[in-house]
């Protein structure tokens, strides 16, 4: 048995009065490519986002690497956790987001080295030598002296991903990060996910609606519903054989949305 | 005196006026990034002396502000002790830095206040401190939005210096009063000091939209 690298116990998050987190139990292994797939409003983005400590949680507790993520062990009681240990925490996490939020006013080799620059306090050489190796990786090593706005969406996501990669995480987090492209360029993407989740070395967290691709790379699919987990498993058998009807209507609009 | 004669002392004063708004733009910009930035803090000491320096500045005329740093800051001192006396540059620049600060502190919180959320959770998940999320992140991106307010304010400032010559300085303004009380010819005083007035400002906007273009070259680069 191996550790959970990710784990959701019992983890309540509401905006207001609006419950988007209903007592979440869900576990991610090392290593592992889950996909979580959902309606809208089901609370996927704000799994990822609470992962990235862009929102905080209201019960519960999160862990990261078997560490609490929202909380600090004071003895035996969980306080919650200072930005000190936040920062910490983090270093273990890139996210991918769907409009990219690049960096509009550094060139797209700025964008990779600034925050290992900065952050991880990396020489400059060192910082390069890595942008370098993760733009050939994504195939823009001749873009790199271009600002995100001279690009195309798809290859500005792909400059998102890199620019993820260079703080060297265990763990990625992509929220939708093809809904924002035309279609024609959906494939350059998910095809930089595929090589990365080909590599079994980063644990990853995909929310998506590209189910087509969920099936083919996902170790798992989760099918969020209402904050909660409605139904997962392994994407042959969810996608073929699900065995709750809301999963079974979800996934008929979804992929056939014309019957 | 012919006009021509006019140009010289004309002249002096100018070159006292760019140099008063030169300085006073300088110092005014400094502290209209340190209110401005000060104003955001999360510091609640920080966030209330910025507050209080710009609805102080913002709500009080150049002109009392002058006056009161020239003449009631000395008297002041002297009841308690210090010697706060200031010259006349000193006041002055001052004066004027201190006013276009709280109006520019204004501009820069504006700005910052503009630059889209996504670009802070980006940073954050890069795992940038809010410091570096602010220098790295955030004003590289505001300051280009702020240039045009700041190239207002530097003409503004500019315009603003006539108030010194009220303190004895030698600035344009004063010049030109001198030599009208000499010479009582005021149609042709008052036109050349229109002209170097109107042909500063027009030196000045040019500068600042040359700054604003090098500052937000990135937002213009051509594939
Ligand atoms: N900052 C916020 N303030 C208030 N409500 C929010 C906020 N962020 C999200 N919500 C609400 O929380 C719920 C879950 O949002 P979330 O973004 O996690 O959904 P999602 O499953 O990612 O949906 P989508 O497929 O549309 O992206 C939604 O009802 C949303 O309106
Ligand atoms: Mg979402």
């Amino acid at each position: 048995m191996t550790e959970p690298i990710i784990k959701f116990d019992n983890v309540v998050k509401r905006f207001g009065s609006l419950t988007v987190l209903d007592h979440l139990d869900f576990e991610v292994n090392p290593g592992e490519m889950v996909t979580i797939i959902g309606p809208s409003g089901s609370g996927k983005s704000t799994v990822l986002r609470i992962l990235m400590t862009l929102e905080p949680i209201q019960e519960g507790v999160v862990y990261v690497g078997g560490e609490p993520l929202w909380h600090e062990k004071k003895g035996d009681d969980f306080v919650p956790a200072s930005e000190k240990h936040l920062r910490k925490m983090r270093e273990q996490l890139g996210m991918v987001f769907q409009q990219f939020n690049l960096f509009p006013h550094m060139t797209v080799l700025r964008n990779l080295t600034e925050a290992p620059r900065q952050v991880l306090g990396l020489s400059k050489k060192d910082a390069l030598e890595r942008a370098e190796e993760l733009l050939e990786m994504v195939g823009l090593t001749d873009q790199a002296k271009k600002y995100p706005h001279q690009l195309s969406g798809g290859q500005q996501q792909r400059v998102g991903i890199a620019r993820a990669l260079a703080m060297r995480p265990k763990i990625m987090l992509f929220d939708e990060p093809t809904s924002a492209l035309d279609p024609e360029l959906v494939g350059e993407v998910l095809k930089v996910i595929r090589s990365l989740a080909d590599q079994h070395e980063l644990t990853m967290l995909l929310v998506t609606h590209e189910m087509h691709f969920a099936r083919q790379v996902s170790d798992r699919v989760c099918f969020f519903d209402k904050g909660r987990i409605e139904e997962q498993g392994p994407p042959e058998e969810l996608f073929t054989n699900p065995k709750k009807p809301r999963t079974r209507e979800f996934l008929k609009q979804v992929l056939d949305p014309d019957a | 005196m012919t006009w021509t004669e006019y140009l010289v002392p004309l002249g002096q004063g100018a070159w006292v006026t760019i140099q008063l708004t030169f300085w006073s733009t300088i110092f005014g910009a400094l502290l209209s990034f340190a209110a401005g930035i000060g104003k955001l803090s999360r510091n609640p000491l920080i966030k209330a002396l910025s507050i209080g320096y710009i609805e102080i500045f913002r709500g009080t005329s150049l002109l009392v502000q002058l006056f009161w740093l020239y003449f009631a800051l000395p008297l002041l001192g002297q009841a308690i002790g210090i010697d706060l006396r200031l010259p006349p540059v000193a006041a002055g620049v001052l004066a004027l830095s201190l006013n276009i600060g709280a109006y520019g502190a204004e501009v820069v919180r504006g700005a910052i206040q503009s630059v889209s959320h996504d670009q802070y959770e980006a940073a954050t998940a890069l795992n940038f401190s809010d410091r570096q999320a602010l220098w790295r992140v955030a004003l590289p991106q505001a300051i280009p939005e702020m240039m045009p307010s700041f190239g207002n304010l530097a003409v503004q400032n500019l315009k603003d210096t006539a108030l010194v010559s009220l303190i004895s300085l030698q600035d344009l303004a004063f010049k030109a009063e001198q030599i009208r009380n000499f010479t009582q010819d005021s149609t042709t005083i008052f036109t050349i000091v229109l002209a170097m007035y109107f042909g500063m400002a027009l030196v000045l906007t040019a500068m600042m939209k040359v700054l604003e273009r090098s500052v937000g070259r990135w937002r213009t680069a051509r594939s």
